[in-house]
């Protein structure tokens, strides 16, 4: 027993001494400057991001010619559920080099607690100002510090429609909030259900509906008010939110208005809710969605052409004061490893030939205004394109804005309410009370 | 990268035992010197001691440090006393969130022990035993999270008229032509229900497994006495059969309540809590990553903890008494 002892104990010295060799050894991640050259050459570059599928293709894709040209190696890692993965990373203390952000809210509070690195000292700001309107910076900006660059972006709260459908009930497309509201009524009058709406998103579901609100909250009250909302600086219970709470109600909790009733209204999963408008005899008429919503259709319904079988127009104005005000959303991403590789990497995020690959490749737009026109694929997207290259108020999805838990129970409430408009007092009352305590 | 990748499997693999034994090696070199009754009394401490100070790095050290957090503000930086114990007993969505997790506790164990139990009864009897028991015990190789994504196809709803293609409404709407579809999972009055016939479905096969072998163990001779005195089979059920197994049936039903007190892929799954469906492990998580509260998370984890403490005794008591009666 005791040589055995002995002889396993010598064995596992040698083991050990040979693992603390090896894991002291020099590791080959070690940035290397080639003479005179200002990009770092080889290395890594740890990205965590929530793109699979085809935008994971066509990220791959993009960061191709990056690794060609600099030997840095891009090494991604994706998460679908990238609030709690990203936390729980930084906390411990290993976060990735470079990350996706789960929304600006969330955003300020990595850049308050020191997490995220100021890009005013990574980028060129004089070329980026010349590239990103100022909104979409300031959207990025924390306590004057830029942190966040968007790589794509979509626009909210276009509305969806079947060109074919709408010309067999003589319909023309509604170019503000109160034709849209008289052609949806006369729809119902005869008997067909206008709206088709889907809010189940798994650990999301409701976000559809935040959307929603939003959009008609921004016409009806405007930037500044929409701003105090999502700032936590006006109340859930006051006349403003009720207000839009109330319009969206008339369509979302009428099963006149809406297809299938508030049954298919929460258990419809969102990226299969447009599909009503183009089955054979359509069941729904009209589809409030994001631009991203066109590759699901084509997912869905792949003979359809883009513009000629399915079309959108943007959210009718409520008040004319802010007709030309839009919403959207889109990926930021940050640094919160200061390395080279990093620093490389993120300045080719933001180049129009990166964000390119994104526009051809699957549709997304691109905040960066030098991406040109060519590269979006399909007339729609170029459409989409137009709006957000030419809209003066461009506002940021305020539900993301929020902080996580206000967010968390906006969504929610999405839900409770259509499942129970008459409660919405009590909905409304509870938010109120989140918000308190939220902030 | 790669490369670190394989140097830390290695110090995982080969670097742990081999720490561990060059430990014990130095150990018992050490003691060695020691007069045989020092040493009888140090060894046992010596050997565990690895294990003790792991246990008390990755198991007490946290406990401690979350009674600590629970206690705490959100970012942990003010005590605020029992503030947010206090909240999880007064505010209206915890106390939904409790609510559910009763829900869960008593008709979760009480449904998935008797279905065990008369399953398991049941199939004794029967030829075919292995066959059955094998469908029955299926469910358990599948994880929470598939469970709960095949289940969300079976709950699927599409409205009157057009074709169901979840398997619940299909088969009731070409049953009962009056059948409205149901969207169970958003339905407030039955949403809880649906999820927690999932949670059955996947464990009545591990309750059958156990009482079914526990029930083979009561001795022939004692049923066979039974039915030569002429005792109907009902009667040899609940005064042979119940009172032997009963300590099997304790353990099971202890089993199951500590793990259905943390129940939290299912709902996460399939409605992640929304309309009143929320349980306590659930909004744990929420709150910790989501919410950013530590304190709250952290007070809603001693909650749990001290759910089960008392579950937890009575098993172990049990364990006790049988290793006695060996």
């Amino acid at each position: 027993m005791k040589k055995l002892l002995k002889s396993v104990s010598v064995a596992a010295a040698i083991a050990m001494a040979l693992t603390v060799v090896l894991f002291i050894a020099p590791q080959r991640d070690s940035t290397l400057y080639a003479a005179g050259e200002r990009v770092p050459v080889g290395g890594t570059v740890k990205v965590l991001a929530v793109w699979g599928g085809q935008e994971l293709d066509v990220f791959n894709e993009m960061a191709k010619p990056f690794e060609e040209e600099t030997g840095i190696r891009v090494q991604y890692e994706g998460t679908r559920d990238i609030n709690a993965i990203l936390t729980t990373r930084v906390q411990a203390g290993n976060p990735p080099d470079i990350a996706v952000l789960p929304g600006p809210g969330k955003m300020a509070e990595f850049a308050r607690a020191g997490n995220l690195v100021d890009l005013g000292t990574v980028l060129d700001m004089g070329q980026i100002r010349k590239d990103y309107a100022k909104g979409w910076l300031d959207m990025g900006t924390v306590d004057g510090k830029l942190v966040g660059v968007f790589v794509k972006v979509a626009i909210k709260g276009l509305i969806w429609y079947n060109p074919k459908a709408l010309e067999q009930e003589g319909i023309k497309i509604p170019t503000t909030s109160d034709e849209l509201k008289a052609t949806s009524e006369r729809l119902a009058r005869r008997g067909k259900t206008p709206w088709s709406i889907g809010l189940e998103s798994g650990a999301a579901s409701g976000w559809v509906g935040t959307d929603w609100l939003e959009n008609i909250f921004l016409r009806m009250h405007g930037p500044q008010k929409y701003k105090d909302w999502y700032e936590g600086k006006l109340a859930w219970t006051s006349s403003e939110v009720r207000s839009a709470w109330d319009t969206w109600g008339q369509i979302a909790t009428n099963p006149n208005m809406v297809y299938g009733g508030k049954q298919y209204v929460l258990s419809t999963n969102f990226g299969q809710a447009a599909a009503p408008l183009f089955y054979d005899t359509p069941e729904a008429y009209f589809h409030m969605q994001a631009s991203f919503i066109q590759s699901f259709i084509l997912d869905q319904f792949p003979t359809l052409k883009p513009g000629e079988d399915f079309n959108f127009f943007g959210f009718p104005p409520i008040n004319p004061a802010y007709a030309n005000a839009v919403e959207a959303a889109g990926d930021l991403v940050g640094i919160f490893n200061d390395t080279p590789q990093a620093r490389a990497f993120i300045e080719y995020l933001t180049t129009p030939e990166a964000q390119s690959y994104w526009t051809s490749g699957t549709g997304a737009l691109s905040a960066n205004r030098n991406v040109s026109l060519v590269f979006y694929p399909d007339v729609l997207s170029k459409n989409a394109a137009r709006i957000l290259q030419k809209a003066d108020m461009v506002v940021f999805d305020a539900s993301d804005m929020m902080p996580g838990e206000m967010n968390n129970a906006f969504w929610s409430a999405i839900m409770s309410y259509v499942q129970n408009p008459a409660k919405l007092d009590s909905i409304l009352t509870d938010l109120e009370r989140t918000r308190r305590r939220a902030y | 990268m790669i490369f670190t990748v394989i140097v830390l499997a290695l110090i995982a693999i080969v670097g742990v035992p081999a720490g561990l034994t060059l430990y014990l090696f130095f150990v018992e070199k050490g003691i060695s010197k020691l007069s045989p009754k020092y040493r009888k009394k140090m060894r046992p401490w010596l050997w565990l001691a690895p294990a003790l100070i792991i246990l008390t790095v990755f198991l007490l050290y946290p406990v401690i440090n979350t009674i600590v957090l629970s206690l705490m503000n959100e970012d942990s930086t003010e005590f605020v006393g029992l503030k947010n114990y206090i909240g999880i007993f007064t505010e209206s969505d915890m106390l939904i969130v409790l609510r559910n997790n009763a829900l869960w506790l008593v008709f979760f164990t009480l449904v998935t022990v008797t279905f065990g139990l008369l399953i398991a009864v049941l199939t004794d009897r029967v030829k075919y035993e292995a066959v059955a028991k094998a469908l029955i015990f299926l469910p358990m190789a599948i994880s929470f999270v598939a469970a709960g994504v095949i289940w969300k196809f079976m709950y699927e709803f599409k409205p009157k008229g057009t074709p169901q293609i979840g398997t619940i409404n299909a088969a009731l709407t070409s049953l009962f032509h009056s059948f409205e579809p149901q969207a169970w999972l958003f339905n407030p009055k039955i949403n809880n229900w649906a999820l927690i016939v999932v949670g059955i479905w996947m464990w009545t096969g591990f309750a059958m497994v156990i009482l079914s072998a526990s029930i083979k163990n009561i001795p022939k001779e004692i049923v066979e006495a039974a039915r030569i005195d002429g005792a109907p089979e009902l009667q040899i059920f609940v005064r042979i059969t119940l009172p032997l197994i009963k300590p099997t049936i304790v353990v099971v039903t202890t089993t199951l309540i500590i793990n259905v007190l943390k129940i939290f892929d299912i709902v996460y799954v399939m409605t992640n809590g929304i309309l009143g469906t929320e349980v306590i492990a659930n909004r744990m998580y929420k709150e910790m990553f989501n919410f950013l509260n530590f304190g709250m998370a952290g007070a809603l984890a001693v909650l749990l903890l001290i759910a089960i403490i008392p579950v937890m005794l009575m098993n172990i008591r049990r364990f006790g008494e049988g290793a006695k009666r060996r």
